[in-house]
Order: C-alpha cells, then structure tokens, then sequence
C-alpha cells in the first residue's frame, strides 16, 4: 500500500506545497551504437520516444539520461542540443536511460490551479443544493483524495487505490499544518510551506499511515 | 512559605485563579508573559490608544491561524448562524485555549450583536491598572483574536470591550457584532 504525494493549495489556487512520497521509476538504461533505432522528437521542452518501442522503452517515455549524466530539457548536461548529439557518430556507443518523465515544479504549480478550478464542479454540478466540491478522483492506478478546510486551503492525496484510512491522514496532515506551519511565526500565511519540521512530521504521518493501511477500516 | 500564603488569602477573598488552563505548564507564567508584553508596548509607544490599536493587531495575526489550529482539533462544521457561532465561540473556543467559558447574553433584536461576560479572565490575573492608563483596554489581544479567526471563515465582526474589571466595572464584558458575510474567496461549495 502507498502513497504516492501529497499537494497542499492555498485559498486563492496556489501550490504551496508538493511531496513526492513514492515515484514509481520505470527506468530503462541501454547502451546504443549508432545509427539510434527509436524515433525521438522535442515536446515541451523534453526530448521523448515517438516511434520504435522496444525492451521495455514504451512511446511517451524521456530521455533522462545520457552516459550516466542527466539532461537538462531538450539539451545534455554542457548544453548541446540532444538531437543533435544523438545524430553525430562519434559519439557512439552512447548509453542511454529512458523512463517516464517526472513532472516540473511549474507542471505541478499549473496542475494544482487547475485542481483548484475543477474543485469547484462539483459544487456547480450537484442536483442538491449545499454539495461539497471534488472529495475523491479516481483512475485506475490511483485515487486522488481531497480535504477541503473551512478556511479554503485544500489538502490533496494521491494514494494506491486500495489503501485505506485517507480521510484520517488528511486530517492529520491538516493538524501538522496547524502546528509546525501556523505555529512558525517567521511563516507568511499562503506562502510556499519550507519549514523542516512539518516536511519531518509528515513524512512520519505518511509511514504511519501505510503501515496502517493494511488495517484501516473504510478510506 | 510566604508566596503560598498569598495565594491562599486571595483564594479565600475569591479573587485567585480559578481556571485550569489546558496544555499550558504554568498559568502565571502565561499571565506574566502577557503582562510583559502590554508593559512593554505601553513603553514603546507612551499612548494607551496606539497600543489598543497594537494589541488588537497582534491578536488578529494570532486569530487568523488559531483557527486553523481550533478546526483542525474540534470537530466543529460551519455554523449555521450567528447564535450557533457564538455558542461555539463561548462554550467550546474559550474553553479550550483558555479554560474559562463565558456567558452569550444581551441578544439585539435583530439578533446580530451579543455579548460574552467574562468572570474571570487569565489574561488579568493579579493585574491592576494604575491612574495614568486609565484608556487602556488591558486585554485588547481578544478582540484581535476573535476578528482574525472569524475572518478566516469568512465572517467579518466588530469586537470590543464593553466592561472590564481592571476598569472599575463588576463584569468583564466582550460586545460581538456581525457586519456581513465576507464574500470574496469563498472556498468552493460554500455559496
């Protein structure tokens, strides 16, 4: 049972806080000589696979990592553009790491205004009047959960979705916020949250809570 | 020997602590520190007014995250009105960061103003205001407080002191009035 992250956002729709608890890492590194067999191409500043799937690199995944540097965007780590690098045989034999590309703190940021937006639908949607907004999204690889507090900072969840006692965590998560966020008086209220002691507390809350997951009654 | 002889003759005149304070190790150190900080503000700044006006700001940035802290431990939802507010306010809110719970009377007509009498009230313990500061609302923190944390729940309310002991009066009386519902930021779900 796991979680995976946990997004704190403030009243107005900012993102105050991200912690990435468990990225699942479907990493690949192989080593290549030239001419490269898979068809590569820049999207949003990263370069990804578009064709050529094979040994576990799917279409969709970034390249990470080249001869065991990272990259940096669509450019290598000394700033030459990849493509270009890739296209060049001198520099074979290459080894290369595709994996899912992990999200920017600027994805997130705009992900979780978006979340805030959307949060509200469900208040709109409701056929009854006085419905809360979006409590729980869920795909088939996870369960987003969402509390929101009477003062409008919305605490998020994203867990395996068949671990239990989330509610319970979130109201946790809201107690640890009350103490060693609110508590700090040098913290600004619905500033970005960089206090060590909350990111301590949390981190234990969140072991806590997957070792109980096994037991937990309801979610 | 003689600290405790004292407590017990002002005990036995009814004029000692009779709360308990939750949580807090030691109350006088709480009213001390209290004390400190009026004591201080009125050095700084030589006008009883302006360290109404400091108080009441302090106790507004305190207001706006103790209430996070309050909804955070009791289970309390939104209130439905002002008359449920104001029983939160006394019976649960006092008691738990101060011990103490006071008394919801003097309902205005339209039902839009109360007050909250304090029998006793920790903050002024032991306190006794002299001649020359005769404007100063000693306790003045409160009312900051309860501005900040009904502001956060979208509340906007005008809060002050009534009456007040160190002042010569039987009571301590806190007047709460609503002025309207904040509507800007409603957190969603919540028109």
């Amino acid at each position: 049972m796991v979680i995976f992250s946990v997004y704190v956002v403030n009243k107005a729709g900012g993102l105050i806080y991200q912690y990435d608890n468990y990225v699942p890492r479907t990493e690949v590194e192989k080593t290549f000589s030239y001419p490269l067999d898979l068809v590569l191409k820049q999207h949003n500043e990263k370069v990804i696979v578009s064709f050529g799937q094979r040994d576990g690199i799917k279409v969709g995944h970034a390249v990470l990592s080249i001869n065991g540097v990272d990259v940096m965007g669509k450019n290598t780590a000394e700033g030459k553009d990849i493509l270009e690098y890739f296209n060049d045989p001198a520099n074979y034999p290459i080894s290369i790491r595709f994996g899912r590309a992990r999200l920017s703190s600027n994805e997130k940021l705009m992900l979780a205004s978006m979340f805030h937006s959307l949060f509200a639908i469900g208040s709109q949607l409701s056929p009854e009047v006085g419905s809360s907004g979006i409590e729980m999204l869920e795909t088939d690889v996870f369960k987003l959960h969402c509390f929101q507090t009477l003062t409008g900072i919305k605490f998020i969840v994203l867990a395996d979705p068949r671990q239990s006692g989330i509610d319970a965590l979130l109201k946790k998560i809201y107690e640890i916020y009350s103490d060693f966020a609110l508590k700090n008086p040098f913290y600004s209220l619905e500033m970005p949250i960089r206090c060590e002691l909350f990111d301590q507390n949390l981190k234990s809350a969140l072991e806590v809570a997957e070792k109980a997951g096994n037991f937990g009654a309801g979610s | 020997m003689w600290p405790r002889l004292l407590r017990h003759s002002a005990a036995q005149f009814g004029r000692g602590p009779t709360h308990e304070m939750p949580h807090f190790p030691n109350s006088e150190l709480f009213t001390l520190t209290y004390g400190a900080l009026v004591t201080q503000l009125c050095k700084d700044y030589e006008n009883d007014e302006e360290v109404n006006k400091q108080l009441d700001k302090m106790g507004y940035n305190i207001g706006v995250r103790l209430i996070e802290d309050f909804l955070a431990r009791s289970t309390i939802g939104r209130c439905q009105d002002f008359r449920e507010t104001a029983d939160v306010i006394a019976k649960v809110a006092f008691k738990m960061y101060l011990g103490i719970t006071p008394s919801v009377t003097n309902w205005s007509p339209a039902g839009d103003e109360f007050s909250l009498i304090l029998e006793n009230n920790p903050l002024a313990d032991f306190v006794e205001l002299p001649d020359n500061h005769n404007t100063l609302i000693y306790s003045n923190l409160l009312c900051g407080v309860l501005r900040g944390a009904l502001e956060m729940v979208q509340m906007a309310v005008d809060v002050k002191f009534a009456q007040d002991t160190l002042r010569g009066d039987n009571v301590t009386e806190i007047r709460m009035k609503f002025i309207k519902r904040i509507e800007e930021n409603l957190p969603a779900g919540e028109e």
